[in-house]
């Protein structure tokens, strides 16, 4: 009560007391990663985020804080746009990663961000939303709303397995959809009638990104709800902080016009808050210099990124062409159809043997096969298919530490 | 001492923890991996045979598992395992070479288990072959874990909040151009405003460290507008009626720098800029120029930056005032 009163006399000790005592929160609170691009925003005093990125580089150039990834329009986008080097970047180059440069190097959205392409910037990128194989009415309802959020989208119903064909595998249609001019690809993937995942195919080449989808509220379900007009929506993508954040902002953006229609008053968020991506759709008016007033289109939902694959989804599980038919020799023993037990038994062996001489070649061609054979084991071992590489995968014992996060 | 019959005695009739009873059928069975059928009963018990054989798959290499009685009591040697060859045929072949002599009951369920195993690898071979869908098990903590999450993290997002402050702040640094569409006039006129505003202020904390070269050009100026003449030419400037459109010439001068000004907005829609005040003069009013009979004489334009030294009156430390 006392210091209440103290503070209405004088307002300048309260500004102090909350200066001092900034609460600490898991946002502000957040671990340093290396693959930061831009500073998080709102960071607690003590939090050693700054301090690291200083560490990274010897000038005292001072670090601005920014909470958001760009705009919908090239003009105001604080990301970094390859291939040109005009558009200064959130972190000054001093204090970017060697990765980071090597990502821009090899962005694989660089033909939507590319200002000299020959696209013309008021048609909508194609985007071609489908679902998981035999999916039912509610997915169906969530796809409908879908193509009214991206302006270039299409639905199609995914194709049934039938008598002289089997059901085509998603590779074979992100292959279609490449022939047929699409720029992406959506694949809503439906679990006990039920939306549960979405999977984001950057087509031409690119990257495949597959989340989690919860809390999904369809227009119908939200009180109060504006209606959506055709015009083309800003975008507004929070929070997004490390190369991987990036990345997957930028794939984001891909699935909208980059110029979008002022006088529809229509912005679309895309708002990362601990790793979980939450998107919202509005109509916003500013009611005075200070003040906005925002009514919900939409839908809403929740998307938690569970990994991110370099190409598209793969459409032959072998990957590599197979090896022709060899029949097993009659004269060949056990030992040599199991190289690898042989070598173990032989290490255990005398090494003036003629035969570990040998083997010792064949060990390091067998680590080097080994090795191999591990890291496409760990691969598989996520769920990728031959012929295909994880960018990031998600596993649960990521989520053990309260205070790392990866977007 | 290795006696098969008491094993069982205890093992088979009162308890074994392997034994996995089904009521409804009597029916037992044996959980240990090594057994050959997976039924409980004394003949195909691994714990209460002292010579057995069982045939057990590890990453797509089936193998023999042999146990005899001469290493019963080496527990961590007793079963002795071998690799059986890729070809199906020649397993079989490797079976009857390495259990040769022994019961045939166990070659011949060996054997069976060799070709249900073999069967269901090739079987997943092709599942693997087909594009078929990847079962992943529903993790119940999992999801109530990264639901609970969910939740909080939402309400530490202030959506909306974050929102709002982007797209003031879009406005704000007029990201959406100098005509924006989606502003009211008002507002956007409030915001220019507040930026000349802050323009102004910043122009005066520049001024604060120029004085003595404010001092300067403020005389500079109050003469530019004045000019000597001569006797001869001051028909042509109209005698006294000039003095009196001399003095107020520094209004003409901020009234052109106002239309220079407005000119270069070249919006008709913004409003009437509010003239910062001049340090040799009190109030100055937007004065019209059409409202402003102009002689037609032969006049020296100069022209003048729009920012002026702007000398806060209420600054004490100007004493000639």
């Amino acid at each position: 009560m006392e210091r209440r009163k103290l503070e209405k006399k004088n307002p300048e000790l309260k500004k102090k007391r909350q200066a001092e005592n900034v609460p600490m929160t898991i946002d502000n609170t957040r671990a340093y990663d290396p693959s930061m691009v831009t500073v998080p925003s709102g960071l607690h005093p003590k939090s050693t985020i700054l301090a690291e990125f200083s560490a990274r580089s010897k000038s005292t150039v001072p670090i601005k804080e920014s909470s958001t990834v760009g705009s919908s329009e090239p003009s105001g986008s604080k990301v970094t746009q390859d291939p040109n080097p005009a558009p200064p970047p959130a972190v000054p180059a001093e204090f970017m990663d060697p990765e980071h440069a090597a990502d821009i190097a090899n962005d694989p959205f660089a033909a939507y961000f590319d200002p000299d392409s020959e696209r013309d910037p008021s048609e909508p990128p194609k985007v071609l939303i489908t679902t998981s194989p035999y999916a039912t009415a509610p997915t169906w309802a969530f796809c409908d709303e879908l193509v009214g959020v991206f302006p270039g989208a299409q639905f199609f119903k995914r194709k049934k397995k039938s008598f002289r064909s089997n059901a085509p595998p998603l590779g074979t249609i992100a292959g279609w959809a490449v022939k047929r001019g699409y720029s992406s690809l959506i694949v809503v993937n439906e679990d006990h009638h039920k939306p549960n995942a979405l999977t984001m195919i950057h087509l031409p080449a690119g990257p495949t990104a597959y989340f989690k989808l919860t809390s999904v509220e369809l227009t119908r379900e939200i009180y109060g709800h504006a209606r959506a007009s055709p015009h083309y929506p800003e975008l507004v993508l929070n929070n997004f902080v490390t190369r991987l954040g990036h990345a997957v902002g930028r794939m984001f953006q891909t699935l909208f016009p980059p110029m979008p229609e002022f006088e529809g008053r229509q912005v679309v968020t895309l708002h990362n808050q601990r790793d979980f991506l939450f998107f919202r759709r509005h109509r916003y008016m500013f009611k005075s210099t200070e003040r906005t007033a925002l009514q919900e289109i939409g839908p809403r939902f929740t998307l938690k990124l569970r990994s991110l694959k370099t190409g598209l989804p793969s459409n032959n599980p072998l990957g590599a062409p197979m090896k022709p038919l060899e029949m097993a020799k009659e004269d060949e023993e056990p030992e040599q159809q199991y190289p690898h037990i042989v070598e173990e038994v032989a290490k255990s062996e005398d090494n003036g043997e003629a035969g570990n001489s040998g083997g010792e070649d064949e060990e390091a061609e067998e680590e080097s096969a080994r090795v191999e054979k591990e890291e496409t084991k760990r691969d598989e071992k996520k769920g990728a298919r031959k012929g295909e590489e994880f960018a990031w995968a998600w596993n649960p014992r990521m989520d053990f530490k309260k205070r790392n996060f990866y977007l | 001492m290795q006696s098969d019959d008491v094993i069982w005695e205890i093992v088979g009739k009162s308890h074994c923890s392997f034994r996995v009873k089904v009521p409804e059928k009597n029916q037992q069975f044996c959980r240990n991996a090594y057994n050959l059928t997976g039924i409980c009963n004394k003949r195909d018990c691994p714990l209460a045979n002292s010579r057995y054989a069982t045939v057990r798959e590890r990453e797509g290499v089936i193998y023999l598992y042999t146990k005899t009685i001469e290493r019963a009591h080496l527990p961590s040697k007793m079963w002795e395992r071998v690799p059986l060859p890729n070809n199906y045929m020649k397993a079989l072949e490797m079976i009857d070479s390495e259990l040769l002599y022994w019961p045939d009951y166990m070659i011949h369920r060996c054997k069976q288990r060799i070709t249900k195993i073999t069967q269901y690898l090739i079987k997943m071979r092709r599942m693997k072959l087909s594009n078929a869908p990847k079962v992943v098990p529903i993790k119940k903590k999992l999801d109530r874990r990264e639901a609970r999450r969910e939740a909080k993290a939402l309400r530490a997002a202030h959506i909306e909040k974050a929102i709002e402050k982007e797209l003031i702040e879009r406005l704000k640094t007029k990201a959406y151009g100098d005509q924006p569409l989606n502003v009211n006039e008002d507002i956007w006129k409030q915001i220019l405003d507040a930026e000349k505003g802050k323009e102004k202020l910043d122009a005066e904390l520049e001024d604060e460290d120029e004085l003595d070269e404010e001092h300067e050009l403020e005389e500079e100026e109050e003469w530019d507008g004045r000019e000597f003449v001569s006797d001869d030419s001051e028909s042509e400037f109209g005698g006294l009626s000039d003095l009196e459109d001399m003095e107020p010439a520094q209004d003409d001068e901020e009234g052109k720098s106002n239309d220079d000004g407005s000119e270069e907005e070249g919006d008709t829609d913004s409003p009437r800029r509010k003239r910062p005040p001049k340090t040799s003069l009190g109030k100055r009013k937007a004065v019209d120029d059409a409202k402003r009979p102009r002689k037609r004489v032969a006049r020296v334009e100069v022209e003048y930056e729009e920012e002026q030294e702007l000398v806060d009156p209420e600054k004490e430390s100007i004493p000639s005032w």
